[in-house]
């Protein structure tokens, strides 16, 4: 457990874990331009719905990394939020729902080299997908997971999902949802992930959020909160609205206080249960008192997943927890290299007579 | 070897058929498959048949309990397993009670007295007081030795070293040693195994010297004790010269698999859930990472599909290898393949059904399944192998029609080809026809589903520039691929689909009939079921009856030829181990009134079932039943609701 006190010292900068080398060097000169990476296709989200901002970002993040159109690979399941590869000039498989991450493993299987998105959402990677993403992220499979959370059912016209809260409306519990919702971080936290990471559609921290993730070696989990303005609209107002954003969320910077507030007046520590508690450094509390982010304490990670605003607390976003680890595939071809070394490499006629082989003369 | 002592006299055989039966913990596997290697080395053909129990340790001396494993071994050529046992080796109580009925009259039965205990025969479900080996029903229908196995085994093994637990676990081969005595097979083979497998892998120098000491034991026992007034010798079949091995079903798809990808320059990404009679090819492939094979234990049948169509979207080879119950869970990722058309191979290793069914035992009852059990009209490509062997070929031919013609194919192996084993010819794989496969590279604009002269699209790989593009479950714009809700590219794209799998007829070569070429009537087949109906079709044609048979590799699209061969006989008659799948595609299709023969017993045809279901057909005595089932050798009426 992180002690606030105890080992600040040590959660100076230089314990972060360094982004892996990436193939899309952040340090190369931009080749492309944002539009590059959109298709020739009219995007067909609601007007007004929150995707459109998540598009725009990815597109700039891509541009800005100068990532290959032919090496990108966006691969999503079945909702609002899967028609995403449509909209973008790489290649895209748009599959069947919940099964993006399964179908993600199978491309990286087959080609580690290829930059692979998976697009899903909170029904699509949370209820008919959740096992797949589950050992998706367990395996750490090198690929990235965009995840909006816009805690209902859009493209099937407004059910309550995985995310809603307790108590919600919908046509599918119009005396309100009997179910506790999930938290993705929480989830993806508890499965593994080596990557986990929150941003909100509209807040502009979403590119760095995105390209932290591109630059992760294994697999990256993102939560984005994200409006759907037709059937749940305003789900995260208390995350966008200007007036109230501020109170509301809390960025996250690796070896910083946990700090948060208009003025940047208040913080989060744990008080003497070892819970978390809001506290104002105008009340006497200096920020010594205060949680320090550490990417790499997992513990710290699944606490922060674990706020809320119902709760009363600022949600954190950005990244939550980084573990630089050899992904799945690249283990795999560890293997092979390593099987031919041992054994040569197989050739069809030597793999016909490995048994017992007699000659019938 | 030993001094053969010559009083005991040798007969000549044409083809015997031994079984082994025991507890699940008892090694009969192992001894079956000894007996087969042995077999083969010695220039036999043979065909064999394990049975086992689907829990991994059924409570000991129970029949649910009772493993075993029967081999044919000739010095002709044989397709089956065979339908009676001449010599059964049993155990214990249960494995006799499990097995004694497929025994022929006068057969040798063989039995470690040691274990018919008052508890084991209770347990076996005995009345008490009762012993069978006692029983005049069984003393003199059949030629009963008790042997004290447990006894003499332990005795020879006194001074190994090693305790009784482990002493006890060499019986198999004690058992194996006399066998091998009976039928004077050479005991090289094994050694050379145990001393492999024990020896130098297990690093148990002892217990593989415990092994061979049981096995030279029980062949000297044979030898010394003159139990049996004769033994047995059984020729060298007349097979064609060459390096062979034997080769299981299940190694065959593997081996085909691996083929597959190496003649077409592909990686093979095989993704598999374990499965019951399918994990066999997982674990085969598992142990070929230095063929560049990729294995992927998905979380469930599901993703196991999903990641090979991944791959398949990615360039490369995916394989998916499932049974039927995995095969029921894939099939909404079947027809995401059939949408994108994406070459995607799923190995259905068919087990008895519905549900869990019979997780061990064989089937052929997902045929309408592979043929019809996806939304929408969504064709595939369907193949059955036909023998262990043949599951080589017909893999690699699964592999070519999914790259060549970017088509779900489905390849219906089952639980009896999988386990079962035959000598194999060991091809020069530089005579195996190399696959080809083009992928664009160049050109203008790129349309993802323009199709050439086969309704085949692009197969356009991520990592090429210039041919991004995006594909999905949804309709497909023809040509653009692209998203589309339009009726009557709907009408065209269902249509282009169709006539896409029926294009692959014509790669399939005419069939001929085995046997008589047209007359009276046509057996036709699919499947494992081969064996057994070319060996009976051959007799009935040999004692001059107007038989001829089909056998369907081809399942979807069919031969060209069928419906014209269909026509040329007055009957026709379809053997399935189903309640009648293909017959009724056939009656559909052909407005035939095909007839079938139906066996739902988690086991193989006999060829005598089959004989006498043609000689039904033929005298007329079938009447107007649209199907009839074996039951206990006799072939009659399911049920009065049957008739036709
Ligand atoms: S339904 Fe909601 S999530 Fe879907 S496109 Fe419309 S606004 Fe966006």
């Amino acid at each position: 457990m992180p002690a606030p006190q105890a080992s600040r010292a040590s959660k100076a900068p230089q314990s972060q874990k360094s982004p892996s080398s990436s193939s899309a060097a952040p340090a190369a000169p931009p080749t492309v331009k944002p539009t590059d990476f959109a298709s020739d296709q009219d995007v067909r989200w609601c007007p007004g719905c929150g995707d459109y901002a998540i598009l725009n970002q990815m597109r700039k993040v891509l541009a800005a990394m100068g990532a290959r159109r032919e090496k990108t690979v966006f691969v999503s399941g079945i909702g609002c939020s899967s028609r995403f590869p449509y909209y973008m000039n790489t290649y895209g498989f748009h599959s069947i729902h919940g099964r993006a991450p399964a179908v993600a493993t199978g491309v990286k299987l087959a080609n580690p080299e290829l930059d692979v998105w998976i697009v899903t959402g909170d029904g699509d990677g949370l209820s008919i997908g959740g096992n797949h993403l589950l050992h998706f992220l367990r395996r750490n499979v090198g690929a990235k997971v965009l995840l909006f959370n816009n805690r209902i059912y859009g493209l099937t016209k407004g059910q309550y999902s995985p995310t809603s809260e307790e108590g919600k409306k919908t046509k599918s519990s119009p005396m309100g949802s009997l179910e506790l919702p999930l938290t993705p971080l929480s989830f993806a936290l508890s499965a593994e992930a080596s990557f986990a990471a929150r941003a909100v559609d509209v807040d502009r921290n979403l590119g760095d959020v995105l390209q932290q993730a591109a630059e992760h070696r294994g697999s990256a989990f993102v939560e984005i909160y994200q409006d759907c303005n037709v059937f749940n609209h305003k789900a995260f107002d208390y995350a966008t609205d200007k007036n109230a954003r501020l109170e509301n969320v809390l960025y996250l910077e690796h070896g910083k206080p946990l700090i948060f507030g208009a003025e940047s007046e208040k913080g989060i520590r744990l008080n003497g249960a070892r819970k978390p508690e809001v506290v104002s450094l105008k009340d006497g509390y200096k920020e010594d008192d205060l949680l320090f982010h550490d990417q790499t304490d997992e513990s710290l990670a699944f606490l922060l997943s674990r706020l809320s605003h119902e709760q009363g607390f600022p949600e954190p976003m950005g990244v939550f927890y980084r573990m630089a680890d050899d992904c799945y595939e690249q283990l795999l071809e560890k293997e092979i290299e390593q099987a031919i070394t041992t054994r040569g490499r197989g050739d069809l006629q030597s793999l016909f007579s490995e048994a017992n082989t007699y000659e019938i003369r | 070897m030993p001094e053969r002592k010559e009083k005991i006299n040798t007969q000549q055989l044409r083809s015997a058929v031994v079984r082994f039966a025991g507890d699940s913990g008892d090694g009969m596997q192992l001894a079956g498959t000894q007996f087969t290697d042995t077999s083969a080395v010695v220039g036999n053909d043979v065909a064999t048949l394990p049975d086992y129990p689907a829990e991994i340790r059924a409570p000991a001396g129970t029949v649910a309990g009772v493993s075993g494993f029967q081999i044919n071994f000739a010095a002709a050529d044989i397709h089956t397993p065979g339908d009676e046992v001449d010599a059964l080796v049993a155990m214990n109580p249960a494995a006799f009670k499990a097995h004694i009925d497929d025994v022929r009259a006068r057969g040798i039965v063989i039995v470690n007295e040691d274990e018919f205990t008052k508890v084991n025969l209770r347990k076996a479900g005995y009345s008490d007081g009762y012993t069978p080996l006692d029983d005049e029903r069984y003393t003199q229908r059949y030629k009963i030795t008790p042997v004290p196995m447990t006894r003499l085994n332990s005795e020879a093994l006194a001074d190994s070293g090693l305790g009784n637990k482990e002493i006890g676990r060499c019986r198999n081969m004690y058992a194996l040693g006399l066998i091998y005595w009976l039928f004077d097979r050479p005991l090289e083979t094994t050694i050379g195994y145990i001393q492999d497998y024990f020896g130098s892998r297990k690093k148990l120098p002892q217990v593989a010297e415990a092994n061979i000491g049981a096995l030279k034991a029980g062949y000297f026992f044979g030898e010394t004790a003159e139990l049996f007034p004769v033994r047995f010798h059984i020729d060298r079949a007349p097979v064609e010269p060459g390096r062979y091995r034997k080769l299981t079903g299940n190694e065959a798809i593997a081996m085909g698999a691996i083929t597959a990808a190496t003649l077409s320059g592909k990686r093979l990404v095989y993704c598999s859930y374990p499965i019951t009679p399918a994990s066999d090819i997982l674990h085969y492939l598992a142990g070929l990472r230095h063929h560049g094979v990729r294995t992927f234990q998905a979380e469930d049948e599901i993703a196991a599909v999903c990641a090979a169509i991944g791959a398949a979207f990615a360039g490369q080879l995916g394989v998916t290898g499932t049974s039927g119950p995995g095969l029921a869970l894939k099939s909404e990722a079947i027809n995401l393949a059939v949408m994108t058309e994406l070459p995607l191979v799923v190995v259905n290793v068919q087990r008895g059904g519905p549900s869990t069914g019979l997780p061990t035992k064989t089937e052929q009852s997902d045929l309408l399944q592979a043929m019809f059990g996806r939304n929408g009209d969504s064709p595939v490509v369907l193949l059955a192998p036909r023998s262990p062997g043949d599951c080589f070929d017909s893999m690699i031919e699964a592999c070519r029609i999914a790259m060549q013609h970017m088509v779900p194919v489905v390849l219906l192996s089952d639980g009896y080809l999988a386990n079962g084993a035959e000598p194999w010819r060991i091809p020069d794989a530089e005579a195996i026809e190399p696959i080809e496969v083009v992928h664009p590279s160049n050109g203008d604009r790129f349309l993802p589903y323009q199709r050439d002269e086969n309704f085949v699209r692009p197969w356009a790989v991520p990592g090429t520039p210039g041919f991004e593009h995006r594909i999905g479950g949804i309709e497909k714009q023809h040509l653009t691929g692209n998203v589309s809700y339009d009726d009557d590219n709907h009408q065209r794209m269902t249509e282009l689909r169709l006539k896409k799998v029926e294009k692959v007829a014509d790669a399939i070569p005419d069939l001929e009939p085995v046997g008589a070429p047209s007359g009276e009537l046509l057996v036709v087949g699919w499947g494992g079921t081969y064996g057994a109906i070319l060996t009976a079709v051959e007799r009935a044609h040999e004692a001059g009856k107007s038989v001829g048979f089909i056998h369907l590799r081809h399942l979807n699209p069919m031969p060209r030829n069928l419906n014209q061969i269909l026509r040329r006989y007055r009957k026709v008659l379809v053997p399935e181990l189903n309640t009648g799948q293909l017959r009724l595609l056939l009656r559909a299709r052909f407005l035939i009134d095909a007839r079938g023969l139906n066996k739902i017993q988690g086991k193989p045809f006999l060829v005598e079932e089959l004989q006498q279901a043609i000689d039904l057909m033929l005298s007329g005595g079938w009447g107007d039943h649209e199907w009839l089932a074996p039951y206990h050798h006799q072939v009659a009426v399911p049920s009065e609701s049957q008739k036709s």
